[in-house]
């Protein structure tokens, strides 16, 4: 999930849907974020790459519509509704999760044992 | 050399050196100041003694009488002109002494009362041990072992006694104050009493009744100079110790160009404050430049010159509304100012530049001819004193042969700076023949030309202002207290001198267990949605 300046990013990904839910007047996700381009990444646990400025879920409230629609702990959001996640900062990335128009946010997500998934099932059918 | 041509105003005096400048003086009304019956205004007069410890000196008083004199008339500044005003400053100086009799003798009296005082303090306890011996030697006892080790004790306590005082007594006096110093009478008084009524109960019990205990009258002489042994430290305490801890802070502003300095001062009277003030302005305040003043004054004269108020039906006016038409008049002159769209600020603004730039020119000008000059005199090491001894100078030689290269660009930067009065070619030559001695670079030559330093660092003219008038509306012998507000007159300008009290601090603790410093890492920023 590193990157090299210059080199288009390239990452294996898994497309989430989560519908807002509707609690106490707000509509909320379930789940808490953290990392931007202007946080410090050094302090990001879940990032394989301690210079990996993007957005992590950090924290998924137990049974809400984050985890019920698949969104684990520690998944990097590449897109949020088409919008890109990569290179945003902490504030842009929480506005385009908390729309208030939108009732569901269609993520795309990235994770270690997205790679090891397809590593692997590459290993066992190699391509002729 | 050509910059010999330009000073012809500055003639070199041999014996008087008094190629001195006077700022403008305006003759102002000495006698009222002077005056002691007008107490009604509470006005009283501080003189202050030239800084040599002079004590009582005939010379003293008279050069304070010739700054009295030296007010009467108003002088001008040229080139020219110097030479004619120092011809009259010695004529002045041989004029008759002013009645400054009624001060001089409250001091030999103040003195001959300390004199007094201080005989019967110390040859009293001696003629308490000797009288016994000389009026009935056959009846007393035999003085014993402790009787003869209370001699000693006498003895050294007299001589602790004696430096004591030379101490805190003996020292020069640094002004005249108006009214009499309270703790200094009250101590006075106080050992006064203490004599005498030592001296009564000793007449009565001991010598009418020829006591032959010999023990007993020297212990009573012992107790005598433990009892001034400890009036000397109250006195230490009242008159010194008091005034340490600061109790109020003080803002003294200089009523013409507004130069404002602030102090911490204890608990006096109102007199000691003020003379403390005036110890503070010699030291801190930049010199009193009244050149410097005249542009404000041309300016302020120009706005009420502009309007002209014409009454158009003044004549039906009656003598009770006399005040009314003069109101009216201002208010309108005032509305009318007020309307104008003056100018003024923007030709202030553009002279101000311009000043500035010729300022820094000559500035340039003047370190550069100064550095060169200085690099053509050396100091001449020790050995090579020996083998050339042809053209050598002591350092006065030195500056004078230096002088001329760097005069032109100094006199020009002081005329530019308005500083011309304040420096004598005398004066400066002393300054270069002093920094040479010192082997002092270009720069700290001129930083005594460069920044305007404190009224004492210049000749003895400039601080002439040893008159002071202190005005105040409380008696200057009560204590000041917060909100005290009173003035220091001198000749040309006065200093507002304000009190106020420093709060009473309430300080708390709060204490930190040095193991109670724990951190942990905080992660990024985490925001739910």
């Amino acid at each position: 999930m590193s990157f090299i300046p210059g080199q288009p990013v390239t990452a294996v990904v898994q497309r989430i849907e989560i519908q807002k839910l509707r609690q106490g007047g707000n509509l909320i996700l379930g789940f808490s974020i953290g990392g931007g381009i202007d946080q410090d990444p050094g302090q990001n646990p879940f990032s394989e790459d301690k210079s990996d400025k993007g957005i992590y879920v950090t924290r998924i409230s137990p049974g809400g519509p984050a985890e019920v629609a698949g969104l684990r702990m520690g998944d990097k959001i590449m897109q949020v509704n088409g919008w890109d996640m990569t290179m945003v900062t902490h504030d842009q990335a929480r506005k385009k999760l908390t729309r208030e128009k939108e009732d569901v946010v269609r993520l795309l997500i990235t994770r270690k044992s997205l790679e090891e998934v397809v590593s692997q099932s590459k290993g066992r059918n190699p391509r002729p | 050399m050509d910059t010999e041509s330009t000073y012809s105003g500055y003639s070199h005096y041999s014996g008087r050196s008094r190629g001195s400048h006077r700022h403008g003086e305006r003759s102002r009304d000495r006698h009222k100041s002077r005056n002691k019956d007008s107490r009604s205004e509470k006005s009283v007069t501080i003189n202050t003694p030239p800084a040599e410890p002079l004590l009582g000196d005939s010379t003293a008083r008279s050069e304070q009488a010739q700054d009295d004199n030296w007010g009467e008339t108003t002088t001008a500044i040229t080139g020219t002109s110097e030479h004619s005003l120092s011809q009259e400053d010695i004529v002045r100086i041989t004029k008759d002494l002013e009645d400054s009799v009624g001060l001089d003798c409250r001091r030999y009296f103040a003195r001959t009362i300390a004199v007094i005082l201080g005989l019967l303090v110390f040859l009293t306890p001696l003629a308490f041990l000797t009288l016994p011996r000389i009026l009935w030697p056959e009846k007393l006892q035999s003085c014993g072992t402790a009787c003869e080790g209370l001699f000693i004790s006498v003895a050294f306590k007299l001589l602790i006694l004696l430096l004591a005082v030379w101490a805190l007594f003996f020292r020069p006096p640094r002004a005249g104050l108006p009214r009499v110093f309270v703790f200094q009478v009250l101590l006075a008084v106080l050992v006064f009493l203490l004599v005498v009524s030592y001296w009564l109960f000793y007449s009565v019990r001991i010598l009418d009744a020829q006591d032959q205990n010999y023990q007993g009258v020297v212990q009573y002489a012992v107790s005598l100079v433990d009892a001034l042994l400890f009036i000397h430290y109250l006195a230490v305490v009242l008159l010194e110790l008091r005034q340490l801890q600061p109790c109020f802070s003080v803002c003294v502003t200089r009523s013409t160009d507004g130069a404002t300095r602030h102090y911490n001062l204890g608990q006096l009277s109102i007199q000691r404050a003020a003379l403390a003030v005036v110890e503070h302005y010699y030291s801190d305040f930049p010199i009193h430049n009244p050149a410097l003043l005249s542009a404000s004054k041309s300016r302020a004269a120009k706005h009420l010159a502009g309007l002209k108020v014409y009454n158009v039906d003044g004549e039906q006016m009656d003598q009770n509304s006399s005040t009314g038409l003069v109101q009216s008049q201002s208010r309108a002159m005032i509305a009318a100012a007020a309307r104008r769209r003056d100018t003024s600020h923007n030709e202030l603004y553009y002279e101000e530049a311009e000043h500035e730039r010729r300022v820094r020119k000559r500035k340039a000008r003047l370190v550069v001819a100064v550095e060169e000059a200085f690099t053509h005199v050396k100091r001449m090491q020790d050995e090579e004193q020996k083998k050339a001894p042809g053209d050598v100078m002591d350092p006065r030689e030195a500056a004078q042969a230096i002088f001329p290269s760097m005069a032109r660009a100094l006199q020009k930067y002081l005329r530019t700076t308005k500083q011309q009065h304040c420096h004598s070619m005398e004066s400066i030559q002393q300054h270069l023949a002093f920094c040479i001695t010192n082997n002092m670079t270009p720069k700290a030559f001129l930083e005594s030309y460069l920044t305007p330093g404190p009224s004492l660092q210049y000749s003895r003219d400039h601080w002439r202002a040893r008159q002071w008038t202190l005005v105040s509306e409380a008696s200057v012998t009560s204590g000041v207290k917060d909100g005290t507000i009173f003035l220091l007159k001198c000749v040309d300008f006065s200093l507002v001198v304000t009190f106020k009290k420093i709060p009473y601090i309430q300080m708390s603790e709060e204490y930190i267990d040095p193991k109670s410093h724990k951190f942990v890492l905080r992660l990024q920023s985490e925001t739910s949605v």
